[in-house]
């Protein structure tokens, strides 16, 4: 099922959370909400749920308007970021109580059920735990269940909150990495929310860049991160060094204007011993600090107050063997200029 | 008292206090509770069992428990509405309500007895409508279950009360995008989550009502075998200097409490069950 | 306090879609207002048109009598007892309990909270099986002429007995709820016990201590089944104000009874206000 948003606006008082927000999703498409805390990722998903109305624009599901339709009627499953279980009720009775809620016509027998949610439980990895109850389950382990509960009803859509928030990073990537696999099984429509960027350029289909209530970009991982709209989207998919006026990446011609600002990813900033070309700007080694597999240099750009964030891999940096205090000479790898009155 | 601390605590002072908190609770509360079950044990099984299970004590057994038993139900039901109007629906002056229903802690219990009878007397401002209607309340049974349900109602509202507010908005619409609606929400997903404390509620204000006396003996009319309390008689027998009889019964409502003590123990400790 | 906070702009907005319609909503809403109005408004609202009934003059009248100024006397004296008492209690018992683990906690805690499961009647009982002429004490008291009961002693320790709990209880969540890392902090940071106390903990508890002290202070003024027990009812000398209500009342003396059970009345609203202050302050020193 497709979903349509159309210039979505939404006021907490005086506050805009969502200023004209449309996008179109097409059925089967995995969607990454991503941006920074109170960028309004949260009231959009719970506005496409229904959960929470818009002052004005329209949701469509499949062409058809729903904005006016009650939650209950939307068939959508929703994921909450603390899982949002019932906890005096058992794993079975959490995945089960969409179906039972049913009207008797509609609500499936007792051996249905039972087989349905044996099938969810081994799709969601967690087959014997039917009798326990919520607070008998790890953390990653509830998240699972949240998300077999949501699949019950067998919703069009599915919307996630931070499915992943709450929990340590080596579950997280173990669980995100499972969600993807899960969705190319049962190609629903989904939408998840995510405030870090590996986690959707990972997982997703197509990311959706958020900041102040507004869609900055939407494109695929490589699209936003290859090439971004602007310097928000670029600075939140990674970290950038910014040059105020001119510099030239190797290879480029002059930038146009002098009032722009250039930036260069960490990772694209070259650090050299000697001086390559008109580019190369000689820098002061200030500080080393070594990350698991790479390494990142701060260093000052001589006669300008500006400071340069390198990031080496491990075996580079071994090569070049860098000492603190040293002069070299460093170099952007690939530049993007945008027009200075752009305000991160 | 030494022994007890823990070792690594550095907070000073836990002998003292102890000492102190042990020697006032022995001298306040245990000592002359213990006067009771020690004149108690110096009655003979009969005169106890004469003193307890006489016809006219028998009846104020029944009316006491009976009474409180429904006075506690009908602060069950409304009760639990109070608490959920209060936590949900915001209306003009919900503050103010909110301060009152703490009233019966508040008001001593001879001007809500005194009140209480005169507006349900007769003549009294809801009297005079019932009255024309066949509904007696002052000097009736029924009028005890009015003055232990005034003051048993703030124990319901407040040990419901603080449950609602703290229920995760998520969980409710966990249930609507499932697909439940909003009855369905309440009886399967909410109720279940209120029960221990709507019951804690209950069995607090049942035992308050049990031991009123009060707010009780002004409305109740007193006649003995229809519309006389426990504690009332207690302190008849007192007044015909039957000290056996007093305490004979007055062990039997202490007993009564305790058992109640136990019972709302374990019903916090019930409602904690599905805490992490 | 966030949470309900939180629901209550989600409801002010009018965005808060997962709640009742609003036909139920007003229906509930009425119904449980009118079940308060006919329980609690009126009859607070029938004690001061009773009292005025006869106009203020009258009123005064009524408070003026000197059996009635005696029992004010009398309660303000009872609770002037008790209250300081019951606070040095609760203030001890709270720091030992909620400040240090030991074995047994638990227990402690419900024989502190015994008095309010016994029934007023029995809390009476009690002093009358040990001072009475056939208790314990009696003989002895007799032979040295020592008047406890029936006399303003045994009000006293009715009183403080009904009271007991109120400050502790109050005290013993709130400050376990507080935890001891501000009090190790201070040790550490070289404060002696009582400094500790009186500058880290002291500041902490201190609208719980106001909370319990006003409910206990409300109850030591307000007592009746208990002291009613071990008073005497002999007038101007061991009525408390609430057993001068009831004596005015069974005289038929309606006005008077009600202008004296007024005054209960405002100390009950005066009570009231001081605790839904001293209940916000106290959420707000709670740590979640
Ligand atoms: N019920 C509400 N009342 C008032 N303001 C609200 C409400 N809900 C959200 N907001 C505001 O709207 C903005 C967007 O909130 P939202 O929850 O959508 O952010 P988010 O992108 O999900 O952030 P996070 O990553 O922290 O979850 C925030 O500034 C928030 O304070
Ligand atoms: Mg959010």
């Amino acid at each position: 099922m497709s979903i349509e948003i159309e210039s979505i606006n939404k006021q907490f008082g005086s506050f805009t959370a969502l200023g004209d927000v449309s996008l179109s999703i097409p059925s089967g498409e995995l969607v990454a909400l991503l941006g920074p805390s109170g960028s309004g990722k949260t009231t959009l998903l719970r506005i496409i749920a229904g959960l929470e109305s818009p002052d004005s624009g329209r949701i469509l599901f499949n062409g058809e308007d729903t904005t006016e339709s009650h939650v209950r009627e939307r068939k959508v499953g929703f994921v909450f970021q603390h899982y949002a279980l019932f906890k005096h009720m058992t794993v079975f009775d959490n995945v089960v109580f969409g179906l039972t809620v049913r009207p008797k016509e509609t609500r499936p027998s007792k051996g249905e059920i039972r087989d349905k949610v044996t099938e969810l439980l081994r799709l969601v990895q967690l087959e014997g735990m039917a009798k326990r109850y919520p607070a008998q389950l790890s953390g990653g382990q509830r998240q699972r269940i949240a998300l077999a509960r949501a699949l019950a009803v067998e919703p069009q859509v599915l919307l996630l909150d931070e499915p992943f928030g709450a929990l340590d990073a080596q579950v997280r990537t173990e669980l995100r990495r499972w969600l993807r696999r899960l969705h190319d099984e049962i190609h629903v429509t989904s939408v998840f929310v995510t405030h870090d960027q590996e986690e959707a350029l990972e997982v997703a289909d197509r990311i959706v860049v958020m900041n102040k209530g507004r869609i900055e970009q939407a494109g695929t991982p490589d699209q936003v991160y290859e090439h971004p709209a602007n310097p928000f989207v670029l600075n939140f998919l990674g970290n950038v060094n910014l040059f105020h006026g001119r510099i030239q990446s190797a290879g480029e011609g002059q930038p146009e204007a002098d009032n722009s600002v250039s930036y260069v990813r960490s990772h694209d900033v070259e650090i050299d011993r000697s001086q390559h070309d008109s580019s190369s700007l000689k820098a002061e080694v200030k500080h080393i600090q070594k990350l698991g597999p790479s390494v990142r240099i701060t260093l000052s750009i001589n006669d300008s107050e500006s400071f340069v964030e390198a990031e080496l891999t491990r075996d580079v940096f071994q090569n070049l063997d860098l000492q603190q205090g040293e002069q070299v000479y460093v170099r952007p790898r690939q530049v993007r200029v945008f027009a200075e009155d752009y305000q991160i | 008292m030494k022994l007890f601390t823990k070792h690594h605590n550095v907070l000073p002072g836990f002998g003292p206090t102890m000492g102190y908190t042990l020697l006032y609770l022995s001298l306040v509360v245990l000592i002359p509770l213990s006067a009771l079950v020690f004149k108690t044990a110096g009655l003979s099984w009969n005169e106890f069992l004469e003193a307890v299970a006489a016809p006219r004590v028998l009846a104020s057994y029944k009316v006491t428990f009976g009474a409180a038993l429904a006075a506690a139900g009908i602060n069950a039901v409304f009760g639990v509405l109070v608490a959920w109007v209060l936590v949900r629906y915001p209306f003009p002056g919900r503050r103010l309500v909110d301060a009152l229903v703490d009233l019966p802690f508040a008001l001593p219990t001879a001007v809500a007895g005194i009140t209480l009878a005169t507006v349900y007397s007769p003549n009294g401002w809801v009297g005079k409508i019932l009255e024309p209607r066949g509904i007696k309340v002052a000097f009736t049974p029924l009028g005890i279950i009015v003055a232990m349900t005034f003051i048993g109602l703030p124990f319901v509202v407040r040990t419901v009360q603080p449950v609602i507010e703290e229920l995760d908005a998520e969980i409710e619409e966990a249930a609507a995008c499932l697909g439940a609606n909003r009855w369905q929400t309440f009886r399967r997903v909410l109720f279940p989550l209120l029960t221990p404390s709507v019951l804690t509620g209950f069995a607090l204000a049942f035992a308050r009502g049990v031991g009123e006396y009060g707010s009780i003996i002004f409305i109740a009319g007193n006649m003995p075998m229809v519309s006389e309390i426990t504690p009332l008689l207690i302190l008849t027998k007192l007044e015909q200097y039957d000290y056996q009889g007093a305490t004979a019964i007055a062990t039997v409502m202490l007993v009564a409490s305790f058992i109640m003590l136990l019972v709302i123990n374990l019903l916090q400790k019930w409602s904690r069950r599905y805490a992490e | 306090m966030s949470a309900p906070t939180r629901t209550l702009t989600a409801h002010a907005n009018g965005n808060h879609r997962i709640t009742e319609p609003a036909p139920v909503r007003w229906v509930l809403t009425t119904v449980a207002l009118v079940f308060l109005a006919l329980f609690l408004a009126l009859p607070l609202a029938a004690v001061f048109s009773q009292a005025f009934e006869k106009g203020f003059g009258t009123y005064l009248l009524a408070l003026k009598e000197p059996d009635t100024l005696a029992a004010v006397k009398l309660t303000l004296i009872t609770a002037a007892v008790a209250v300081p008492l019951n606070l040095v209690f609760g203030v001890m018992a709270s720091w030992a309990i909620a400040k240090f683990s030991f074995p047994g906690k638990n227990l402690l805690i419900t024989l502190i909270d015994l008095p309010f499961s016994v029934s007023p009647i029995i809390s009476g009982l009690i002093y009358v099986l040990i001072f009475g002429r056939q208790g314990w004490l009696g003989p002895f008291l007799e032979a040295h002429d020592i008047k406890i009961l029936f006399a303003v002693p045994g009000i006293l320790l009715a009183t403080i007995f009904v009271t007991f709990p109120f400050i502790a209880r109050e005290l013993i969540p709130l400050m376990e709820s507080q935890g001891r890392d501000e009090e190790e902090a201070a040790m550490v940071l070289g404060a002696s016990g009582l400094q500790t106390f009186f500058r880290i903990t002291l500041p902490n508890i201190k609208w719980g201590i106001i909370y319990g002290v006003i409910l206990c202070n409300a109850r030591a003024m307000g007592e009746f089944g208990a002291v009613s027990v071990v008073s005497g009812h002999i007038r101007g000398i061991t009525n408390t104000v609430p057993l001068q209500v009831e004596i005015l009342y069974n005289e038929y003396n309606y006005t008077a009874a009600f202008a004296v059970a007024s005054l209960l009345a405002f100390l009950a609203l005066i009570t009231l206000a001081v605790k839904s202050v001293a209940e916000w302050n106290v959420r707000e020193n709670m740590e979640p």
